[in-house]
């Protein structure tokens, strides 16, 4: 089985979370870069098929050059090749259609991206890698087993879970669930090492429109204090949620 | 022309966010000077689209389409923006609307733009402003394609009633290859779910173990809210993997979010923040949580939540 394990390049969770050139640029500076959470859960699930089932495990991000270091990462955790689709990440349905036609180039079986990424939230790419590629498609994966060219999949549904079967070619929009946060994986030195012989494959991205262009962005405006009620007064914590916040 | 609106119902009923869209889809009619067409399902009784908003429902009865699949979903909502040459097409954020919407975007060769919070900010270019960075940002977004796509955020635009009438109209589409079915469904159907709730009771490790969440539910129920945990307790196993969130868990976007003993870590409050008024209850001043929260009261959750429960009876027994 040939896994693709889409990888995008995010800050860190606790990250400040700036904007440059009059807004309408995310403010890089100082900020530390992580393998998107929702596509950690993906890749370490990969590990499990490649140790147990013999899989391929190839990494793909669609970024610049400014992205390897977390490529490395995900090498180092144990895949066996990254590619880097050499244009910036502009919009969700641009990266599908780049990661789309890599998928078509390597005859990949299994596609694995996390249900969505921290930094733009867009929730599509997917979705839409498995409508260009005419695969099959399970969103908010959180169990996932495969035998042959069958698959049987759970999806978090709103108020609990499903479990549907299906088969390969398959995408899936992974998030935790796919494994546990304890068996996520901190590269060792020899991993790290190893990662260092790894292929990194430089390909050049297909021409495409953007769909969707980003024009500015803002911050919330800063909350107030806190109102403090003491613990003798829970009446009046009724009466503000009631009479103030009218939300009760 | 027209604006689209994809109306999601479970065994027949519509979902409260189903009428949400169709406020949204009457909001940006009314930019457009179009009207309003919703897609409903397999839903029982769709006369009460009308009162969103909503012209004219093209209505799909199909036991093919009893359980919910992505691929046939999107699949009848494409051939129903075609047939009515929809410019814009709404959708909700329910995971199974964002788990079509993609599917749709690539078989209309649509833009699509989601977690929206408002009604377009232009039509001329299509701009819309949504959600980014785990809530904290927001980012003004324009689609640029014929048809755009707008997934509508839960409870951002609330419900807007209108004086209206939707007339009803049978719709056949042809069902594509399932690809994908269903074995099995593991659901609690007598809870409200964090989706569909307007208030999130949310309790963490603050509460000692799993045999304290009675006083929860109990709460929950008064309030007609849902259950939620932080990360945590659902890695402890003391509540289940479909109840946390946070970052990597459920996103929340409720009217009222109780915390009960949660300390308010970045990544708990990245996937809260949405909400909008947001109540703490912790024994510890210090905790994070209270610099996000609206209000806060400092103190242990086992005597403050048996007497807000109290408060909350007497406060509906006299509603």
């Amino acid at each position: 089985m040939k896994i693709l394990v889409c990888i995008s390049h995010v800050p860190d969770t606790t990250s400040k979370i700036n904007f440059s050139d009059n807004n309408t640029k995310f403010d890089t500076n100082g900020v530390q870069f992580v393998i998107n959470p929702n596509d950690e859960f993906g890749l370490t699930r990969a590990m499990w098929f490649k140790e147990k089932q013999g899989a391929q495990v190839t990494v793909v991000n669609v970024g610049g050059s400014e992205t390897e270091p977390t490529l490395r990462k995900a090498l180092a955790i144990g895949a066996d090749e990254a590619i880097r689709i050499n244009t910036p990440a502009t919009d969700g349905f641009s990266v599908a259609k780049q990661l789309a036609n890599v998928v078509n180039n390597g005859g990949y079986d299994l596609v694995i991206a996390g249900r969505e990424s921290i930094d733009y939230n867009g929730g599509m790419v997917p979705g839409m890698v498995a409508g260009l590629i005419d695969a099959n498609f399970v969103n908010n994966c959180i169990e996932l087993e495969v035998d042959g060219t069958s698959a049987k999949a759970t999806r978090e549904i709103d108020g609990g879970k499903e479990t549907v079967e299906t088969s390969l070619p398959l995408v899936i929009g992974g998030q935790k669930g796919l494994v546990e946060e304890s068996d996520l994986r901190i590269p060792n030195m020899r991993g790290i090492m190893m990662a260092r012989k790894k292929p990194l494959n430089v390909v050049d991205p297909v021409d495409v429109s953007a769909e969707t262009t980003s024009v500015s962005f803002e911050k919330p405006t800063p909350k107030g204090a806190v109102t403090l009620v003491s613990a003798d007064n829970i009446d009046e914590l009724v009466s503000l949620l009631h009479n103030e916040a009218k939300v009760i | 022309m027209s604006v689209l609106v994809y109306t999601e119902s479970e065994q027949g009923a519509f979902k409260k966010a189903a009428f949400e869209v169709a406020s949204y889809a009457k909001a940006v009619a009314n930019q457009l000077g179009t009207t309003v067409i919703a897609v409903a399902i397999n839903a029982n009784d769709v006369s009460a689209l009308g009162n969103y908003g909503v012209d004219k429902v093209l209505t799909i009865s199909n036991s093919q389409l009893d359980s919910f699949n992505a691929n046939a979903f999107a699949s009848v909502i494409k051939q129903a923006a075609e047939n009515e040459s929809a410019q814009v097409v709404v959708v909700s954020s329910t995971a199974d609307s964002k788990y079509l919407a993609p599917l749709l975007a690539v078989g209309l060769n649509a833009g699509y733009a989601s977690n929206v919070v408002e009604a377009p900010l232009n039509t001329s270019p299509f701009t819309v402003k949504r959600t980014a960075f785990t809530n904290k940002a927001f980012e003004t977004t324009q689609i640029n394609t014929d048809v755009k796509i707008v997934g509508v955020s839960n409870n951002a635009f609330g419900l807007v009633e209108q004086n209206g009438s939707a007339s009803a109209e049978d719709f056949s589409p042809s069902i594509p290859e399932l690809g994908v079915t269903v074995e099995s469904v593991d659901k609690a159907t007598d809870k409200v779910t964090i989706a569909d709730a307007e208030i999130v009771v949310s309790a963490g490790r603050g509460l000692k173990g799993p045999e304290n969440w009675g006083m929860i539910e109990e709460l929950a129920d008064v309030l007609g809210a849902a259950t939620a945990c932080s990360k945590p307790v659902s890695d402890l196993g003391w509540r289940p993997h479909g109840e946390h969130v946070g970052q990597t868990g459920k996103p929340v976007a409720a009217n009222l979010y109780i915390a009960i003993g949660i300390s308010g870590a970045i990544q708990h409050l990245a996937g809260i923040n949405a909400s909008k008024v947001k109540v703490v209850i912790n024994t510890d001043p210090e905790a994070p949580f209270f610099k996000a929260a609206d209000y806060g009261v400092v103190g242990d959750a086992f005597q403050v939540v048996p007497e807000l429960i109290e408060k909350l009876k007497a406060f509906k027994a006299q509603q």
